[in-house]
């Protein structure tokens, strides 16, 4: 392969024209201060920018899991109204889902991909910026509600007919929680959507030579896969929300039972994306233990090919299956059935996964490291919940458990355990080479187990009260069902894994400041993304790296001399070309998505003369940002490198 | 390594992976979750076919069926005219590329005049609103998407036209955004007044009031296209050399994708929607 003609930039220069170019497409160059986030195009930082939102909104999001806890640890308690415990379990899970875990698993997405198929930037820089504004401008309609009279939104996260329609929203005139919801799920939709495109259209198109599909490490395998399940499943959601838009904005009668209109379509519609949605939070997940596991069991990934296919599987599979949220429903024998079977049958890739995971670590020389520790616990605790979901699996016992705290107990188990474990490792994991620190071991350990027990203490007595009869999203129940103890109990676990998130973020502040400075590669790992420093350059890799293998770094560690020579080589053809290629920044995708948020929030409180005006200024940015051109200018990483670009050993500088 | 050097090979980018250009695979990747979208659509239209509720209109008693096909038809021909522009600017031939363009933009016009009309007509004369049943629900909001969509193009084609005349001096680039935010708006207001004008004439047909009562009542709307096409036509005459060419090849193929699947879908909707219920 020609490795030269793979600059991985688009080879277009705005160069001819820079001089004469108009005030109002003059690029920012501000690399620190507030200009150089707002108008950032490289994928690093966007990745921190959904990085810290994410877990902001993580911390919203328990803050009202433990003030749900603290009104369920007595019965008859009185601490919340029903209504404010209704916004809290729908804005619990509304912000878990979309807030946190989708946009944590995104600034992997960001920030990890690209350096681990050895691109310079995403496909689309000022796209991938965009997407992210458009993030928070969902997120920031979502949570408006709670600043406003109208409340937060209310109907739970499922917003199911006829819960949603406009006669349950007659606390007054003008109660606009729900369109708020609805406005804010679809711009969250628009950017997931947008995000996840970019995501493709990198992974397929901008891989270092070498790079095949069947090199590229799990994790972005798994981002590729979700990618695809989030361009594919957010659509229905979408257009079930514009539905109920139409209905309670301009009078249609989609889910209006008295016109005619199907509760159940709305329910098929919602689960349609909401199942997908489901691996949506869980492969990145999977991902990140897939990179964690061998680095630290000192051993290739046990059958790398079965891991990425089951993968996939999972998520095809996982676009089958919707209707078992359904089971109750009154379906039919035969839909029941085959719903039925379909999610039984996900439990054999998925196992095929634990078993693969397994084989890494037989026989390995474990190092039971924080991100290990995360990565074990993801592994023993999602099973537990894959286990209660093969009971759901079952029609007939699932019509037992159907809205009882079993399920709770279930999804908080691959939600907690499986995706907010997976995520917790990877931050641990790719810390140092975000910020060049890494975290202590005691504390970190420290964290664990408090998250660890406080996690299991809080939901493990759930099972219980599920099969007790403990129906969900109750406010209150009476003290002789024989629910008191372990409510109590769970209430105290709540407690206990709130501290032990303290003590992890605490950590991890701390560490970010004062932290041990650790050179590059630390966990002596097998993926691209450690072949830099940490924190990484602007422009990643002041050499493209030839791929020779599936552990690509393990071998440019094995084989130095091969390597240094080549990398000289393509130094001195990158000079040739000019340099390294980057993007320039620009104003232009956060201006649009300031017109978005202006106008969305607008139309969401029907003022309609508003939302055009915010329209407006989103059009004016799209067309500026059209006109200004990808722009770009060139670094020349290797002239004024301080180090040289063969690769020595790790942890030496 | 330097794609100036050279002719362009329209169909294989060296600097991606897989040799598809990025442009033409994220507009694979859009039409992909498009696709969803008008199939959850379509799926809501056909549920509630299925389960009308008592008193439902029949949709027989309410289309007019020569009208629709002629529409689909001056739709599909749209794409060919698509086709042909992108094909000539591959070639470099921008004088035909824009011929090509403001005949897709057309053609789309057609189409959304007729859509406009065939709504209007539903509306008053029919008494099928979007709130009195769930047919009127699930058909205006369908057929409603549909048209944004080829709306949509109709803006994104009109854009690529103005693009197409962006001079290749910088110094005359400067002033040019501005010019093109006019032109924009010329476009606008013509496509405006001629569609209304159009529609005010077959009113104006229809109640038998002939030209003169047309322009009695539409002066303002017909005045406004005639001076508006003249202003186009006038723009259009600019001979300075532009910055347009074979390079935005893939900018009006990725934009012909576009159209081109919202052609498709027509198809279905057609078929779908108005055909099926003559079966």
């Amino acid at each position: 392969m020609d490795a030269a003609a793979q600059s991985h930039f688009t080879s277009k220069e705005a160069g001819h024209a820079v001089t004469k170019r108009s005030w109002i497409f003059t690029r920012p160059t501000a690399k620190t201060g507030l200009i150089s986030w707002l108008t950032t195009v490289d994928h690093k930082r966007v990745g921190i920018l959904y990085g810290i939102s994410a877990l902001l909104f993580f911390l919203v999001g328990g803050i009202e899991a433990l003030l749900i806890r603290v009104q369920l640890a007595v019965p008859n308690n009185t601490f919340l109204a029903h209504q404010t415990y209704n916004e809290m379990f729908t804005m619990h899970a509304t912000t878990m889902i979309f807030l946190a875990v989708m946009p944590l698993s995104a600034a992997f997405f960001n920030y990890i991909m690209p350096l681990q198929i050895g691109a310079r930037d995403v496909a689309f820089p000022r796209l991938n910026g965009f997407a992210f504004w458009v993030f928070l401008a969902g997120a920031i309609i979502l949570n408006v509600g709670w600043f406003v009279k109208s409340g937060a939104p209310d109907s739970g996260w499922f917003g199911y007919a006829p819960l949603t329609s406009k006669a349950f929203s007659n606390q007054f005139a003008g109660d606009v929680s729900t369109d708020l919801w609805i406005m804010g799920l679809q711009i969250l939709g628009v950017s997931s959507v947008i995000g996840s495109m970019n995501f493709i259209i990198t992974i397929i198109n901008m891989r270092a030579p070498g790079m095949t599909m069947m090199r590229v490490p799990v994790f972005t395998w798994m981002t590729l896969v979700t990618a695809f399940l989030i361009i594919l499943s957010f659509p229905a959601i979408t257009i079930a929300l514009v539905e109920l838009m139409m209905d309670r904005s301009f009078g249609t009668n989609f889910f209006e039972v008295s016109a005619g209109g199907l509760p159940i379509l709305w329910q098929h519609l919602f689960w349609v994306f909401g199942h997908p949605e489901v691996y949506i939070l869980i492969l990145p997940a999977m991902g990140i233990v897939s990179e964690i596991l061998p680095t630290f069991s000192r051993k290739p990934l046990f059958g790398y090919p079965i891991v990425v296919f089951s993968g996939a599987a999972i998520g095809f599979l996982g676009f089958g299956v919707w209707s078992h949220h359904m089971f109750t429903t009154g379906m039919g024998t035969v839909a029941t059935a085959a719903f039925s079977l379909a999610t039984m049958a996900i439990a054999v890739p998925t196992g095929v996964k634990i078993f693969n995971w397994i084989g890494t670590m037989w026989n390995g020389h474990l190092q039971m490291r924080t991100p290990m520790m995360f990565a074990l616990g993801f592994v023993w605790m999602f099973m537990m919940g894959g286990f209660s979901g093969i009971m759901h699996a079952a029609a007939p016992a699932d019509a037992q458990q159907q809205d009882s705290y079993f399920v709770v107990a279930h999804f908080h188990y691959v939600l907690i355990g499986g995706s907010v474990f997976g995520l917790l490792a990877g931050i641990h994991y790719w810390f140092p080479l975000m910020f060049g620190r890494r975290i202590g071991e005691a504390w970190g350990k420290l964290s664990f187990w408090v998250i660890f027990t406080g996690f299991n203490v809080t939901f493990f007595p759930m099972h219980f009260l599920g099969l007790n009869g403990m129906p969900r999203r109750t406010a209150v129940y009476d003290g002789n069902m024989g629910w008191n103890d372990a409510n109590l109990i769970a209430t105290i676990g709540a407690f206990t894994l709130a501290i032990g998130i303290g003590i992890y973020f605490c950590v991890m502040v701390y560490t970010y400041f004062k932290g041990e400075k650790v050179a590059r590669d630390p966990w002596d790992a097998r993926t691209l993304e450690w072949s830099i420093p940490g924190p990484p350059p602007e422009y990643n890799f002041a050499v493209t790296p030839t791929v020779h293998a599936r552990d690509a770094f393990w071998y440019e560690k094995t084989n130095p001399d091969e390597i240094a020579k080549e990398k000289s080589l393509h130094a001195k053809e990158d000079e040739a070309h000019g340099g390294v290629h980057m993007p320039s920044q620009s104003w232009f995708p956060f201006m649009a998505a300031v017109g978005f948020l202006t106008g969305s929030l607008f139309f969401a409180n029907h003022h309609f003369v508003g939302a055009i005006a915010g329209g407006a200024v989103m059009f004016l940015g799209i067309y500026l940002w059209a006109h200004e051109g990808p722009g770009g200018y060139h670094v020349h990483p290797t002239a004024d490198a301080e180090e040289p670009t063969g690769y020595g050993h790790s942890g030496k500088h | 390594m330097s794609s100036h050097a050279g002719p362009i090979d329209h169909h294989h980018d060296h600097t991606t992976s897989t040799g598809i250009p990025n442009k033409k695979l994220f507009m694979w990747a859009f039409l992909a979750s498009d696709c969803m979208f008008f199939g959850t659509l379509i799926s809501t239209h056909l549920i509630y076919r299925l389960h009308p509720p008592p008193g439902s209109p029949s949709p027989k008693s309410i289309f007019s069926i020569e009208l629709t096909s002629f529409s689909t038809f001056i739709l599909l021909m749209s794409s060919l005219l698509m086709a042909l522009a992108v094909n000539a600017l591959q070639k470099g031939k921008v004088r035909s590329t824009r011929q090509n363009l403001l005949g897709t933009v057309f053609f789309g016009m057609i189409f959304l005049s007729c859509q406009v009309y065939e709504f209007s007509h539903f509306v008053h004369e029919k008494g099928l609103t979007l709130s009195n049943s769930l047919f009127g629900s699930t058909f205006y909001v369908l057929t409603g998407t549909h048209g944004c969509h080829v709306a949509i193009g109709v803006l994104w084609l009109v854009l690529m036209y103005i693009r197409s005349f962006k001079p290749a001096d910088a110094d005359e680039g400067r002033a040019w955004l501005l010019k093109s935010f006019f032109h924009l708006i010329l476009f606008a207001v013509t496509i405006v007044a001629s569609v209304a004008s159009v529609l005010g004439f077959v009113h104006a047909l229809h109640e038998g009031e002939g030209f003169g009562g047309f322009l009695h009542l539409h002066a303002l709307a017909f005045g406004g296209m005639i001076a508006g096409l003249v202003l186009l036509f006038l723009i259009s005459r600019q001979k300075t050399p532009v910055d347009f060419g074979e390079a935005n090849a893939i900018d009006v193929e990725s934009m012909g994708l576009y159209w081109h699947f919202v052609d498709i879908v027509w198809i279905v909707i057609f078929t779908a929607v108005y055909l099926l219920e003559y079966l």
